[in-house]
């Protein structure tokens, strides 16, 4: 066995790290693992109460998009002036959950961070959908969904093209690349993973599924090599749409000239805001998903300390944005920016407790994870996780109904409160959001099990130099590692 | 193990590459010619009216002026439907015998109207005016084509907004002459790149025509 060697050589130079995988794994036991969450008959009555919770949620929400089809907009809260409310606000918060996917498969793949390896998938499957929910949004506030196809420049009748001026349309071009290029991503990475499940799975029916959506995947040479350059490729696509789709979400408001949306700061603190809150999603379902699955080996304490710093440093970047958010207005000396930005917004306003909640949830109670103590306790992070996720919810909130309701005009000043149908249709999102993930975690692989057997290639190989052949690491469970 | 997928497989997986693509470019190109042709345009569509009145030979045989029955189209936004009456003026006399004109004298001593149907129909969200189009040189031909050749009436043009547009974009290339607005058959005395702008300049129009408050208020 190669368990003595390789135990050492997971350990990385800093001593007393955790590795990137447990020790004791072999090509097999990976594979193994990871594919029996999927193959087994039947997922569990965890998963079967999990999918009949979600499946209501579901419903809700397709009922309260049902019932806004029916009677149109009105019956959301959001009217003048607070025209923009819940499903601005959704729209930046889950567009923002998905964030954090992009990062973890693109960004710190071309870095070659080997700990992404066992949370990729599962980030990138948070980033489709969560950017599917918050599609749903500005596509229903159009009023008339079934004209949303006018949002594209296409050659119609009307001889009109969209406002290219506009950042809305800028947003349209933004998240239907973002939305392109994350399932192109994902769906490729899963390619592999397809093959061996077609190869493994018992049934006619499951097989020809796995076969078909595969692509005749048959793990050749050249296969891997078509595979590596098109995956770097999407890989080199995806980093820029990390700032980009933010930034261009952050361009709806700062480019208008409402007080307390007129920033340049807009754009590098919404993007470090939705890392944070992508973050604070991925260790929000990974923390429980490890322990009820018992994939802790591939999942390792390693990945949640990574990501709780990475969390925790854009979360300071994001305090700094509110700092110089308020210093940009002072520093603008225009009466109605320091009114809102600084006055109404913590003072005086209405939602003055909604934005001190923001900062403790966002500035202050996150803070705790400079302490190694609590990057080590799983249900520590999980709970200051959901803060993070209530707080950025509360930063959009913040922003977008606050300086709404109180603009320039007190004579056109009016409170703003969501109706049953928006609590409805948010709630039904997050139970949709839950619902695509329970399926995605019984249907696909949820840790790349082929890349899985790379990292264990890489980390049991990285202490000796003598080369390797380097196909042997792709071989899938038909090759064994020597000396197993 | 046995093969999952038989040799053909292959085959159908290329063929769904292209038949996917070849599908959407197809649809894509279908939408585009179908939403301009006659189909949804309904242009040389004959509707049926309850008296086949012929503008042909009103107009064109014997040369009766369109403002002689679409008496309001010089003053407001519609052209204005003539009365019965407007025929009897004529036809209390001619062609009293005639089967078809049965129907307007029926209208005439009842005092129902004829309810003809609209072939020139603009969406409801579209402010049209005549006045402002025949009193800066758009002639009827323009929109209405050779009414004077038309036995029955029917749609010459689109009328979609892009073709709208056409002409709110760059007016110079239609304007004409005010009194050429009711002639048919018009063709511009000097080029029309010379006499376009200076008619522009004569009914000074000016601003963006193509701003969408003009049509949509």
């Amino acid at each position: 066995m190669l368990s003595s060697p390789q135990h050492e050589a997971t350990q990385p130079k800093t001593a007393g790290q955790v590795p990137v995988l447990a020790p004791g794994h072999n090509m097999r036991s990976i594979t193994d693992k990871i594919s029996d969450i999927v193959l087994k008959p039947k997922g569990g009555i965890g998963w079967v109460i999990g999918f009949a919770i979600t499946f209501a949620l579901t419903m809700q929400l397709l009922f309260s998009i049902g019932w806004l089809l029916l009677r149109g907009i009105g019956v959301w809260g959001n009217n003048q002036p607070a025209s923009w409310a819940f499903d601005i606000i959704n729209f930046v918060w889950w567009i923002g959950i998905g964030h954090a996917g992009t990062l973890i498969s693109a960004i710190l793949l071309l870095l070659r961070q080997q700990w992404r390896t066992s949370i990729n998938r599962m980030a990138e499957a948070i980033t489709l959908f969560a950017v599917a929910n918050a599609g749903l949004y500005p596509l229903l506030h159009t009023g008339r969904p079934w004209l949303d196809y006018w949002l594209f420049p296409y050659p119609n009748t009307m001889g009109l093209w969209p406002q290219f001026r506009s950042p809305l349309v800028w947003d349209v071009f933004a998240i239907s690349t973002y939305l392109t290029i994350s399932l192109l991503f994902w769906y490729m990475g899963l390619l592999p993973d397809l093959a061996t499940l077609r190869d493994r799975a018992t049934g006619k029916i499951k097989r020809m599924a796995y076969g078909i959506f595969s692509l005749g995947w048959r793990n050749s040479a050249r296969h891997w090599k078509t595979y590596e350059q098109a995956y770097f490729l999407l890989a080199a696509l995806s980093t820029p749409l990390v700032i980009s789709v933010h930034t261009i979400v952050s361009f709806d408001f700062a480019v208008s000239v409402i007080p307390g949306w007129h920033t340049t700061v807009f754009p590098p603190y919404f993007v470090a805001g939705a890392l944070y809150a992508g973050f604070a999603m991925v260790l929000m379902v990974a923390i429980p998903v490890r322990k009820i699955f018992n994939i802790e080996d591939f999942i390792t304490m390693r990945h949640i300390r990574n990501m709780s710093i990475i969390m925790l440093v854009s979360g300071l970047v994001v305090a700094y944005g509110y700092l110089t958010e308020g210093f940009a207005a002072w520093y603008s000396a225009n009466p109605f920016e320091i009114d809102t930005v600084l006055l109404l917004r913590f003072v005086t306003g209405p939602y003055r407790v909604l934005a001190w909640l923001l900062i403790a949830c966002n500035v202050v109670i996150p803070q705790l994870l400079w302490s190694s103590r609590v990057r080590s306790n799983t249900v520590l992070i999980w709970l200051i996780s959901g803060v993070i996720s209530v707080g950025m919810w509360l930063e959009r909130f913040v922003i977008i109904v606050m300086s709404l309701t109180n603009d320039f005009l007190p004579s056109s000043w009016a409170m703003y409160a969501p109706t049953v149908t928006d609590i409805a249709m948010y709630t039904g999102t997050i139970g949709f959001f839950l619902f695509l993930l329970l399926l995605f975690i019984r249907f696909v692989p949820m840790i790349s099990a082929f890349e899985m057997r790379e990292l264990l290639h890489k980390v049991s190989h990285s202490g000796d130099h003598h080369s390797s052949s380097n196909d042997s690491q792709h071989g899938g469970e038909v090759v064994p590692v020597p000396g197993d | 193990m046995a093969q999952l997928f038989p040799r053909s497989a292959n085959t159908m997986a290329r063929l769904s590459i292209f038949g996917g693509l070849f599908t959407v470019l197809l649809l894509f190109g279908l939408g585009f010619m179908l939403t301009r042709s006659p189909v949804a345009t309904r242009e040389g569509d004959q509707r049926v009216q309850p008296v086949q009145f012929s503008h042909k030979h009103h107009v064109g045989d014997i040369g009766i002026d369109c403002r002689y029955c679409h008496t309001s189209v010089e003053d407001s936004a519609s052209a204005g439907i003539p009365p019965t009456s407007t025929c009897m003026n004529c036809h209390s006399q001619l062609f009293t015998n005639s089967v078809e004109l049965e129907k307007v004298v029926n209208s005439w001593e009842t005092g129902e109207p004829l309810e003809w149907v609209r072939v020139h129909d603009l969406a409801d969200y579209v402010y049209f005016n005549h006045s402002i189009h025949v009193r800066n040189g758009i002639g009827c031909e323009s929109c209405h084509g050779r009414v004077d050749e038309m036995p029955l009436m029917m749609k010459a043009e689109p009328l979609t907004m892009e073709w709208c547009l056409e002409c709110h974009r760059n007016p110079e290339n239609f304007v004409r002459p005010l009194e050429e607005v009711y002639s048919f058959g018009y063709h511009p005395p000097i080029d029309q790149s010379v006499l376009g702008p200076q008619l522009v300049e004569s009914y000074n129009i000016r601003g963006n025509l193509d701003d969408c408050a003009v049509c949509h208020r």
